[in-house]
């Protein structure tokens, strides 16, 4: 049941001969209750501005890829909380409405926050999506897809079966093969470095980037069986207990190697889950730091602990939200290209205000949102076709799988490339 | 007692008192709630600003996001000529100063007499636009369209007591019009003249420990 499927461009399960689309037994008067207590437990003072602040003028609307694609008005994201809206007006709401929302919620929603950009009130509605998506599992009502790839990291450790024992066979295969040295359960080092279950299973290039960058900069750096899964299921399905299990997971093992740094991969998600939710998690200040691998490579070339050769060609760049505009480290992936001197062909829009890739939020593991997330797909395209550029980039491996599919899907013929592995192939010889 | 009476004494105390109590309780219904602490290493460098900068920098159309350019281009026109009526025009500035004993100068009249016309123009569109726009007809209830209204009849009640010198019935409407505005602004939408305040700031300040862009 829910068997992975590895045999497509976009890696999640096998898509559900019959779908469960709602989680446990409870009758739907207790599922609606449990939605409603779950959000309203999570009414701060941030969320009950926002929910008292919307001023209906539907801007959001055009920043969203889901409604501009399908020009589908139930796709405006502050219409994506309406149960949530009456919930908090004191009105009734049914597990009905909940089940009608799931759509809008989970399938035509990435979290990407373009929508917060447009609101004139600065509404955080990406935010908002969040606090619903945790009221909807409590309700269980969460796709089938991405309940059970979250399920799977809760019990497994990984949503792709990335296993401790999975990833010291690929450690140790990539190793012979590409004659590096990636280091496993050092009892101390200076950086812990954490992986994406994506990186391990379709893209083990970018672990061998980051072993030869991290080699030439003579770095004290591990990876721990213990905590080396930086994507957190928990966040996107809605399961505050599994997101904090999943962070704790890493936080421990930093803490067990008293690691000063630790090191996000390439994945967008994991830098909000970790940088900016992590100490949350933890319940107090985390002890080291916490870098997405294009802040530290842009600190190691500013500090001049490592040096490249200037690459050919034109490149344009695709901003991960959750890292760039959600996130705050905009600037370091421009850094390194820089640095890299690279023909930067930036997108219009770029940087902050990028277009969403489509597939971030779990949206890419379900098979029911694939229209939806195609169409918004259609954007990017036509964004990078329009900048010219010969080669393209990201920093997250999550949307890289979203462009994989996306070129299978079109028969496009561009191929999204990793930064880091960019990096690593323009390491100038040492000294 | 005479209608114009009623209006410039109790219905005017009772009014202003709504108003006040009223925001108070809205901002309470925020402010009561806990502010979940932030444990997270602010970004180096992060502004202590970010909620002053973003309540001016959500003034402006955002950088890079395409919006819904008409109607934010009304929406600017109205809400200025608004404001030009309420705080420019020389019978208001005298009704403030009765009250609070300072005024101001005021702008000629033609000028107010030009920013009422925009202000009634915009606001007939943006109900069209409510009214004929997918997303925005979604997106409505009773109190978009009845702030609609409380706000136009100010307008349209002022707009009947011209040419002056204006009779006592026309003007204890135009009062009324003006007072029920006060009473209804706290408890729907247009409640936004506070809140802009504390929702930008809100997302200001958390997103600059971020570094990351409102």
């Amino acid at each position: 049941m829910n068997e992975l499927d590895f045999d497509t461009p976009r890696f999640t399960i096998k898509k559900p001969a019959v779908r469960y689309d709602a989680q446990g037994g409870a009758p739907d008067a207790e599922r609606a209750q449990r939605a409603i207590a779950s959000f309203m437990r999570d009414m701060t003072r941030s969320a009950a501005t926002y929910m008292e602040s919307c001023i209906r003028c539907g801007h959001c609307a055009e920043a969203c890829h889901f409604y501009v694609t399908s020009e589908d008005p139930q796709f405006t994201p502050i219409w994506k909380l309406e149960p949530f809206r009456k919930a908090y007006r004191k009105k009734k709401v049914t597990a009905q409405e909940l089940r009608g929302w799931q759509e809008l919620l989970y399938d035509s929603c990435t979290m990407c926050g373009r929508c917060t950009l447009a609101c004139p009130m600065g509404i955080d509605i990406a935010g908002l999506v969040a606090q619903a998506r945790r009221g909807m599992f409590a309700a269980g009502l969460v796709p089938h897809e991405l309940h059970a790839v979250a399920e799977r990291a809760e019990r497994e450790g990984s949503p792709l079966g990335a296993t401790p024992k999975v990833l010291k066979e690929r450690i140790e295969w990539l190793s012979d093969e590409h004659g590096v040295e990636i280091v496993l359960d050092r009892p101390q080092a200076d950086i812990m470095v954490t992986l994406s279950s994506i990186e391990i299973m379709k893209y083990p290039a970018s672990i061998v980037a980051l072993a030869k960058i991290l080699a030439r900069m003579g770095a004290s750096w591990t990876l721990r069986s213990e905590g080396y899964e930086a994507t957190n299921f928990g966040l996107f399905s809605g399961n505050l207990d599994w997101q904090r299990d999943m962070s704790l997971r890493v936080i421990e093992a930093a803490l067990a190697c008293r690691a000063k740094t630790v090191l996000l991969p390439e994945c967008g998600h994991a830098y909000g889950a970790m940088r900016w939710q992590g100490a949350n998690m933890y319940g107090k200040p985390l002890p080291f730091r916490v870098l997405h691998i294009t802040e530290f490579l842009a600190e190691a070339l500013r500090e001049r602990r490592l040096e490249l050769t200037p690459m050919a060609g034109s490149l344009t760049f695709h901003d991960p939200c959750q890292v760039s505009r959600r996130g705050g480290a905009t600037g370091a992936p421009r850094e390194i290209l820089a640095s890299l001197k690279a023909d930067l062909r930036e997108m219009a829009p770029g940087g902050d205000a990028s277009w969403c890739c489509g597939g971030g939020g779990g949206v890419v593991t379900m098979h029911r949102a694939d229209a939806h997330r195609h169409r918004a797909f259609e954007i990017k395209m036509k964004q990078v076709e329009a900048t010219g550029a010969e080669r393209l980039a990201t920093s997250c491996s999550n949307c890289r799988l979203t462009f994989d599919d996306g070129q299978a899907h079109f028969q496009w013929d561009r191929k999204m490339e990793s930064l880091l592995e960019l990096v690593a192939e323009h390491l100038a010889a040492p000294g | 007692m005479a209608l114009l009476e009623f209006a410039r004494g109790p219905a005017l105390a009772l009014s202003v008192a709504v108003f006040v109590l009223g925001l108070a309780w809205r901002l309470y219904r925020i402010f009561r709630r806990p502010l979940r602490p932030d444990h997270s290493a602010p970004r180096p460098g992060a502004s202590r600003h970010g909620g002053l900068r973003a309540i001016f920098a959500k003034m402006l159309p955002p950088k890079g996001v395409r919006i819904r350019g008409a109607q934010m281009v009304n929406a600017y026109a109205w809400h200025i000529a608004l404001a030009l009526i309420a705080f420019g025009f020389a019978p208001h500035i005298a009704f403030i100063a009765r009250h609070l004993g300072f005024g101001w100068p005021a702008l000629p009249d033609p000028v107010t007499y030009m920013a009422t016309a925009v202000a009634i123009v915009g606001l007939l569109a943006a109900l069209a636009a409510r009214l004929s726009d997918g997303v925005l007809r979604l997106l409505s209830s009773f109190d978009d369209y009845f702030s609609w209204a409380v706000t136009m009849l100010p307008l349209v009640t002022g707009m009947a007591l011209l040419p002056a010198p204006a009779a006592p019935v026309p003007l204890a409407v135009h009062l009324l019009s003006l007072e029920l505005l006060l009473v209804w602004l706290p408890f729907g939408k247009l409640a936004h003249a506070a809140l802009v305040f504390v929702s930008r700031w809100r997302t200001g300040t958390d997103f600059a420990r971020k570094g990351a862009a409102v």
